[in-house]
């Protein structure tokens, strides 16, 4: 069943924005500090605290803990496979961003791609938000 | 190394985000994004089993992924991101409960094709 009127949808709509939006800059911030924090590999957490020394990875993690938050509040309004494809359009979000402000080189695979992944976010937006009631009977 | 950091991911994304849907919709429907809404959220999540849960999953994927950054290129993570897709559906519909009907199937396929091409 749908997630109950037009203005429950709508809610349910605006934290589908919000957390593609926080996923793509956290992340945009995230791997632009990693690549100067440098190499780790390790079992150890000491070695990632590095990455809390550069500001931007320190900016993208801030905004991925606003995702995270987020990307709850939408789980606990609508089915997770819903979410995932849904959300999946920050994918191509990155890549329009990267390819009209950055100028970033758009191969035909990569268009095919952006299509395709359209097209399945499409198809999942016109599934309603929610078909469950209660909590999982397997996971209660 | 590399290969099995993908394994790591891939399964550990799925594992957490089956248990957080199970967590939060156990929670109840969050309305609003107001500061008290969400402190409210976070301080049910400090005692709901299930979502700590999914988030010690989703710790050892983030961890594995920060180190999968930091030696080869986020393409390399993509066969892990294309893989969740499809699993998460599967696991949304037979642990979850969810009614996933063809668009549902649909649209998890074409993502995790469209993600795959995207890495060229």
């Amino acid at each position: 069943m749908n997630s109950g009127n037009g203005g429950q949808r709508g809610k349910t709509q605006g934290l589908v924005v919000l957390v593609i939006a926080t996923n793509v800059l956290g992340n945009v911030f995230l791997s632009r500090g990693m690549h100067q924090v440098g190499r780790i590999v390790s079992f150890s957490p000491a070695e990632y605290l590095r990455a809390f020394a550069n500001p931007s990875a320190i900016v993208g993690i801030l905004i991925l803990i606003v995702w995270m938050l987020s990307d709850l509040a939408l789980l606990s309004r609508a089915d997770l496979s819903f979410v995932l494809p849904v959300t999946a359009s920050a994918y191509v979000l990155v890549a329009l961003v990267g390819h009209f402000f950055l100028h970033d080189h758009i191969s035909w695979q990569r268009w095919l791609g952006i299509l395709l992944i359209t097209g399945g976010v499409i198809l999942a937006e016109e599934t309603p938000a929610r078909t469950t009631t209660g909590p999982p009977e397997r996971l209660r | 190394m590399k290969w099995l950091l993908v394994g790591i991911i891939a399964l550990c994304n799925t594992i957490g985000d089956v248990l957080n849907t199970a967590g939060m919709k156990r929670q109840g429907e969050v309305e609003d994004l107001r500061p008290g809404t969400l402190l409210g959220m976070v301080k049910k999540i400090a005692r709901n089993p299930l979502v700590l849960g999914g988030f010690a999953a989703l710790a050892v994927s983030f961890f594995a992924l920060l180190s999968l950054l930091s030696i080869t290129t986020v393409s390399f993570a993509v066969p892990a991101t294309a893989a969740s897709y499809l699993l998460e559906t599967l696991l949304a519909k037979y642990i979850l409960g969810e009614d996933v009907k063809w668009r549902r199937w649909a649209a998890a396929v074409l993502v995790a094709c469209g993600v795959v091409l995207l890495s060229f």
